[in-house]
């Protein structure tokens, strides 16, 4: 059966899912348990499950994703909370030294099966503590996957998916829709496989075309930058949405820049290192001679997230359409 | 919840001691109405994202900056309102923070966690619970290398004391004997947790034992007595330049920020708190004493005009340039 849920309601209705089908699987974090999150994605789940499986932690996310990873090597499926995205770094040594490495240091001998949930990305006037797109800084590191889903039906298998992978996996809830997107989602049970891009809109026609790959809340600016070039310049787009960041579907996208030949990358965190440069890598490595334009980036600045201008700061269609009009008029 | 220990004492002040109580409430007064005015403005919009308020807590910080020489350093976490009212922070720059204003002590680029003024030694608030505490042992230790004479007062929460960075900051001070004294605000819950649900040990200052630094703990009733016990920490640290961890009960009357209803406790404890308002106590004491009607009027008058006047700076001040985002941090307006 189907019902409009938001994203808190998926994401919630996952972990019940889950937690009603596999009793390894607890859920750990700050404000969690009786609270229910700060977000209420946990709400009801102490109630159902109890404290032993939804437990409120001290502020200590190193204590937290280190505990994690213990429960993870004797057979427990933990599914820790950082209750913003921001307040990761204290759990970051963990992060890259232990759970990333433990599957190749023990040369297969053991794997770190947690997924660390936690809300990522500006649009709440949160500053520059609550508000960054830290998701590079876990790519980078070899042994993690990164996910980030942009609507609720994603976000639900997305999940089922990330905590039934025998690796780890960083889940990122794009805050500044977390209850703005709304559609239809099962109440069954279905996976959305890790690893798979999304073609959300598809360039109609012969004409000029442009491929724009976005993900989490900025596919919706996306989605009204290609509406909005369509109605004023009659360029058509293919919006890519990439659901996981990593391993990253390249094959979608360079299909599409194969028959664009233009790429517009979109993406909150700041320019430098960004995961953009390493799309932009990737495409070029397997299509630059199909390429009609240079590839360009839309992204945050390289500074921090301010509290003030945070509309020009994040890559809003305001922002995107002109570049894919550069891109297609290049 | 524990025994009250310390139910406050009666003022029986000297001559003058009622003028700096006077003083005292008067931060107190103003703190309390800029942050109600500030929370009017986030229901309307004008300030954004987080607003954590310090309301109840107030004699906390003036009791404690009073404490203070001038230019002694306080550092703090994101409830930092009160503590850069007390330092000397003025309501305009504060307020016009809050709104996202150019003219905001941080630029308008920070808001309401960012409030910094280099002038009065206020080293800002911290949103990262417990990322501070090891700065201010760097900070003492600065004062320790110069032999400034200084002290810094690090505030936190007693969420902070389960993370790494407490523990580090406590370790570095001890060990280097530094000029410092941590204030752990103990207000009893951790966002919406209760203490009971993430601490072992309720009796926070039982921390310092293992670092081998001295403790004190009290309840927040009085702002006089605050200062006087802070004055004791402050004084070992300036005289013989030890560290010592502080823990004030106290008790925050809105919820963590403006997005938290505080459905996690019971209207009753929070009345029995409010009966204890710290603010309403230097108040009636002020009154008991024979401070005079008309001059408190006139004092509440003139912080009134202070905070309408804040008000009306932040509202009326530019936004930040857009500009300021096309540079780098590190070329920008902001080079050294």
């Amino acid at each position: 059966m189907e019902r409009t849920l938001n994203m808190v309601q998926a994401i919630n209705d996952a972990l019940r899912t889950e937690m009603r089908r596999d009793p390894r699987v607890v859920v750990l974090g700050e404000d969690v348990g009786k609270v229910g999150g700060v977000f209420r994605v946990t709400q009801g789940l102490y109630e159902e499950f109890g404290e032993d499986r939804v437990v409120d932690t001290p502020l200590s996310e190193g204590g937290i994703i280190g505990a994690a990873i213990g429960m993870a090597l004797y057979g427990l499926v933990p599914v820790p909370e950082i209750q913003f995205a921001d307040f990761i770094f204290p759990g970051y040594d963990q992060i890259v030294s232990e759970l990333a490495k433990i599957r190749w240091r023990s040369g297969g001998e053991y794997a770190a099966k947690v997924v660390i949930r936690t809300p990522v990305g500006g649009g709440i006037r949160g500053g520059l503590y609550h508000s960054q797109s830290p998701e590079s800084l876990f790519i980078h590191v070899a042994g993690l996957k990164v996910v980030c889903p942009s609507n609720p039906y994603d976000a639900k298998g997305l999940l089922l998916a990330s905590i039934r992978d025998p690796d780890p996996v960083l889940f990122f809830e794009p805050k500044r829709v977390y209850r703005a997107a709304k559609g239809e989602v099962p109440e069954e049970d279905y996976v959305v496989e890790l690893g798979r891009a999304k073609v959300v809109r598809a360039a109609q026609g012969a004409g000029k075309a442009v491929t724009v790959v976005a993900w989490g809340a900025m596919l919706y600016e996306a989605l009204a930058a290609a509406e909005q070039v369509k109605k004023d310049k009659g360029i058509e787009c293919d919006v890519i949405d990439l659901r996981t960041l990593w391993p990253v579907d390249v094959e979608t996208i360079t299909e599409s820049v194969k028959k664009t030949g233009r790429l517009v990358v979109v993406h909150e965190a700041p320019r430098t290192c960004g995961f953009g440069a390493e799309l932009v890598s990737l495409v070029c490595e397997r299509a630059l001679m199909h390429l009609e334009a240079p590839p360009v980036r839309v992204t945050g600045f390289d500074t921090p997230f301010p509290y003030a201008l945070e509309m020009e700061y994040l890559p809003l269609a305001h922002r995107i359409a002109p570049e894919i009009v550069k891109t297609a008029e290049f | 919840m524990q025994e009250r220990t310390n139910d406050g004492p009666p003022l029986t002040q000297p001559s003058g001691q009622i003028d700096h109580l006077a003083a005292l409430y008067r931060q107190m007064f103003l703190i309390r109405r800029v942050e109600e005015e500030s929370a009017r403005a986030y229901a309307l919009g004008k300030i954004g994202g987080f607003l954590h308020l310090y309301i109840g807590q107030e004699a906390v910080g003036v009791g404690a900056v009073a404490a203070l020489r001038p230019d002694d350093y306080v550092i703090t976490t994101y409830r930092d309102h009160g503590m850069a009212l007390a330092k000397g922070m003025s309501a305009r720059a504060l307020m016009a923070e809050l709104y996202g204003k150019a003219t905001g002590c941080s630029k308008g680029l920070g808001g309401s966690m960012h409030l910094f003024d280099v002038e009065h030694n206020m080293l800002g608030g911290y949103g990262i619970v417990g990322g501070h505490i090891p700065l201010a042992a760097g900070v003492a230790f600065a004062s320790k290398y110069r032999s400034d004479g200084r002290v810094t007062l690090c505030f936190f929460g007693e969420g902070a004391v389960s993370i790494g960075g407490f523990h580090e900051g406590l370790s570095l001070a001890a060990l280097w004997k530094l000029p410092i004294v941590f204030v752990c605000e103990n207000n009893e819950y951790a966002m919406g947790t209760p203490l009971s649900r993430t601490m072992s040990v309720e009796d926070v200052s039982m921390k310092a034992l293992g670092y081998g630094i001295d403790r004190d703990r009290f309840f927040v009733d009085d702002v006089l007595e605050v200062e006087k016990r802070m004055a004791e920490a402050v004084s070992r640290a300036r005289e013989l330049s030890l560290p010592t961890l502080v823990e004030v009960r106290t008790y925050r009357f809105r919820g963590h920020s403006m997005s938290d209803p505080a459905k996690y406790r019971t209207p009753a404890e929070l009345e029995d708190h409010k009966k204890r308002d710290p603010l309403t106590r230097a108040r009636a004491l002020l009154e008991q004493n024979g401070y005079g009607a008309e001059r408190l009027a006139k004092l509440e008058a003139e912080v009134e005009a202070e905070v309408q006047d804040a008000v009306k700076f932040a509202e009326e001040s530019p936004e930040p340039d857009p500009s300021l985002l096309a540079k780098t941090t590190y070329d920008g307006p902001f080079a050294a």
